[in-house]
């Protein structure tokens, strides 16, 4: 199966998991999806493997980074604003807080859709949503 | 007597490898030094790929070998090892990256301040005028007072 035949079978099965699994690097990073009504949360486990500084311990800046954007992509598909996987033109990312190896959490919003391009919000947060570690804006060009 | 590590990559790949525990799993390497600063590389792996039907690696690859690039260009910059923390960062998304090639990244910090670091960065694939991403960030120094190094520092005094 194509991805596209694959995220269109996911999509219609609801399985959040099988969309996920579409991806090599999503499982690599043990990313998990949970569907709501405003979209999916994705979420990456803790753990040492995915640490950047051992000393604090420190979640690897360009893992939230990651995070975010897979977030992203995975909103436009799910909200089948993307039949395939966009692709990234841009990624402003903000770090506000040190994210500790523990499970961290993400959530996306499209700010504007075009035809052709989508601006995308992203804030990552730990144990309280309302203390975000991360936020980013994102271009997506919608394949 | 203080070895010096700085003009070695092997060397510097063993402290890469050490102190970030996701470059060791990405098996992040240390290809060359230019002025002290290392240009990492990261060899394609069917794990690390964002799209199955090509091969191309994901977008979050090229923003963590860039991001520890940046990080390490501030370390250099800064001539001593010290807490740093990335406050933002920007990637543009030049072209995809080549399937079964391997990724290389490599940072400039152009200006440091007492509390900011200022750094762009770029990665390619084989040919550095043809990059991959280009990047800006700013790093906050002297973040924490628990330093990746720190450690190893107190070890050898």
């Amino acid at each position: 199966m194509t991805v596209e035949q694959r995220i269109a079978a996911a999509r219609e099965s609801g399985d959040a998991s099988g969309l996920v699994d579409i991806v090599p690097y999503y499982r690599f990073l043990g990313l998990t999806m949970k569907a709501t009504p405003d979209g999916p949360i994705c979420l990456i486990p803790g753990g040492e493997k995915l640490v950047g500084n051992p000393m604090l311990p420190a979640l690897h800046g360009g893992v939230i980074g990651a995070l975010l954007e897979a977030t992203a992509i995975m909103h436009l598909i799910w909200t089948r604003e993307s039949g395939s996987l966009p692709k990234i033109i841009n990624l402003t990312v903000e770090y506000l807080r040190s994210g500790r190896p523990v499970e961290t959490a993400a959530a996306a919003s499209v700010t504007k859709l075009g035809r052709r391009v989508a601006n995308v919000r992203v804030e990552a947060w730990q144990d309280d949503r309302t203390k975000p570690v991360a936020y980013a804006n994102a271009l997506f060009l919608l394949t | 007597m203080k070895p010096k590590v700085e003009l070695d990559p092997a060397a510097i790949q063993q402290i890469v490898r050490h102190a970030i525990p996701h470059c060791r799993e990405l098996g992040v390497e240390v290809a060359d030094l230019v002025d002290g600063r290392p240009v990492l590389r990261l060899p394609w792996d069917e794990r690390l790929v964002g799209h199955p039907d090509t091969g191309v690696l994901h977008g979050g690859v090229v923003t963590t070998l860039i991001d520890t690039a940046c990080g390490m260009a501030v370390q250099v910059a800064l001539m001593r090892t010290t807490a740093i923390a990335t406050l933002d960062l920007r990637i543009d998304y030049l072209r995809p990256s080549t399937p079964r090639q391997p990724l290389h990244a490599e940072a400039l910090c152009y200006k440091l301040t007492r509390h900011i670091a200022f750094v762009r960065a770029k990665a390619w694939n084989d040919d550095p005028d043809d990059p991959v991403a280009n990047c800006v960030a700013t790093f906050m120094v002297d973040s924490s007072d628990k330093s990746p190094f720190a450690r190893k520092r107190k070890a050898a005094a």
